[in-house]
């Protein structure tokens, strides 16, 4: 580890702010793309199923 | 490939061709403001206007740093080492501004051909290093001059 | 030569089915090595020895400027792909991607600024690198917009395309930039032909986070392809069989 103890490691120097907030600002970002994906791609699917469903019925 | 595709890929080749040198002539035409700074080459030979608004960029040159005690005024040359210039400043420095640092000033170039800074930004470079390393470094320079000049009495 | 693996793969049936066990894994280990770097970056990495720990910004802010312009890259050859070849894939892939490739180029940006503030001493200066990035943002920014604007499919395919084969004229700008004009903005850190001016054990984390994130963009990529190409192919009748037969 880089730094002695964990105080350090959030303060690092005084550029804490700048490198917690690049890696929070990334870390929103990057879930944010990921959820929006993901429950995309499900709810699509599950449109479609109960479309197919509902003819299957008629 | 099918002769439709291969004209359509030709048409398209050519247009992105076409499309580029236009840019590129454009940007060609643009240079002097798409460069961020003037170097001070292009100050000393009378490139850069004065009293305009500009910038200016350059390595700090060792030594030539001088603070004034009282104030935050400093003044310091600038070198793209083939000519020098000097830059005065009074404000606060960011943290990486260093004697042999290079640095992008804005601000007026006076008729005296001195360069009046409203704001000073410092430039680095792609090389990283470790703190440790590069002790190690300047140690091992040191030894190598040490070793150089021991030597030389012997020959 | 033979074009059928080319053909092949244009076609969503086979597509889909080729990238469906693909994704998560994809997804998964991008995730996992991501991490490994980060964490490596941001803890063990040692600091520089002119900006002490603000460098560790470097572990974000280069994996998500090369894949900004990786995917780029990407969505260019496609539109050319799709306008000489009208393969049906290429504009999925382009509608698929363009949200991602917005989103690494915005990272860039964000972090970028971030970074400058303690290093340069400013959040932003309108040199040739920053800006050409910018472009490169609004530019996804376009494609995205064109793309929700048009409701008539074939001109949404045609004209995103176009732009995305023109807009690759932008990329070799944002490479050479730091070459071609004075900017505040430092040369490549990674390039193909020589060594990172850096010790290992600060490129390593750097290089193992870039290949997270590739990976983890690419798992991203399919799922968001898999979504388009059911949309577009709802009516056929593999796509009935692949709704009824299993969940996500």
């Amino acid at each position: 580890m880089a730094f002695d103890n964990l105080t350090d490691f959030f303060e690092m120097g005084r550029h804490g702010v700048y490198v917690w907030s690049v890696y929070g600002f990334s870390t929103v970002s990057l879930a944010l793309i990921t959820w929006s994906t993901l429950s995309k791609r499900h709810q699509i699917q599950e449109t479609l199923r109960k479309r197919f469903l509902r003819d299957k019925t008629i | 490939m099918h002769p439709v595709r291969k004209k359509r890929l030709f048409v398209i080749m050519i247009i992105l061709v076409l499309l580029g040198s236009v840019v590129s002539l454009i940007m060609y035409a643009l240079q002097q403001n798409i460069n961020l700074f003037y170097s001070p080459s292009q100050i000393v030979t009378g490139e850069a206007p004065y009293n305009a608004n500009i910038r200016a960029g350059g390595m700090v040159v060792e030594g030539s740093v001088a603070r004034d005690p009282e104030t935050l005024a400093v003044s310091f040359e600038v070198t793209d080492f083939r000519h020098k210039v000097k830059i005065e400043f009074n404000g606060i420095l960011p943290d990486l501004f260093r004697e042999g640092q290079g640095i992008v000033a804005q601000g007026k170039l006076n008729s005296n051909g001195v360069f009046v800074a409203t704001q000073v930004l410092a430039k680095h470079d792609e090389k990283y290093m470790p703190p440790e390393v590069t002790e190690a470094l300047e140690n091992a320079q040191n030894t190598s001059l040490n070793n150089t000049s021991n030597i030389q009495p012997t020959y | 030569m033979s074009w059928t693996w080319f053909h092949k793969l244009g076609s969503p049936k086979w597509f889909f089915h080729w990238s469906k066990s693909l994704a998560l894994p994809l997804f998964g280990f991008g995730c996992i090595c991501l991490l490994f770097g980060l964490v490596w970056g941001v803890a063990f990495a040692p600091e520089d020895y002119q900006q002490g720990n603000s460098f560790r910004i470097i572990y974000i802010h280069v994996p998500a400027a090369i894949l900004a312009q990786s995917c780029y890259l990407a969505l260019g050859l496609s539109g050319l792909v799709f306008l000489v070849w009208q393969m049906k894939i290429a504009p999925i892939f382009i509608k698929a991607v363009a949200p991602v490739g917005a989103v690494m180029a915005l990272m860039a940006l964000v972090s970028g600024a971030i970074w400058g503030k303690p290093t340069w001493g400013t959040w932003w200066v309108w040199d040739a690198r920053l800006t050409s990035v910018l472009v490169l943002f609004l530019l996804y920014m376009g494609i995205i917009a064109l793309q929700n604007s048009l409701n008539d499919v074939t001109l949404a395919n045609k004209a995103v395309a176009v732009i995305s084969v023109v807009g690759l004229i932008n990329l070799p700008i944002i490479k050479y930039s730091v070459e071609w004009w004075n900017t505040l903005h430092q040369g490549a850190t990674f390039t193909l032909t020589e060594k990172p001016a850096m010790p290992a054990e600060m490129w390593v984390p750097l290089l193992i986070s870039t290949i997270g994130l590739y990976c983890l963009v690419a798992g991203l990529a399919l799922w968001r392809m898999q979504t388009e190409i059911l949309i577009r192919e709802h009516r056929s009748n593999w796509v009935k069989q692949e709704v009824m037969k299993d969940g996500l």
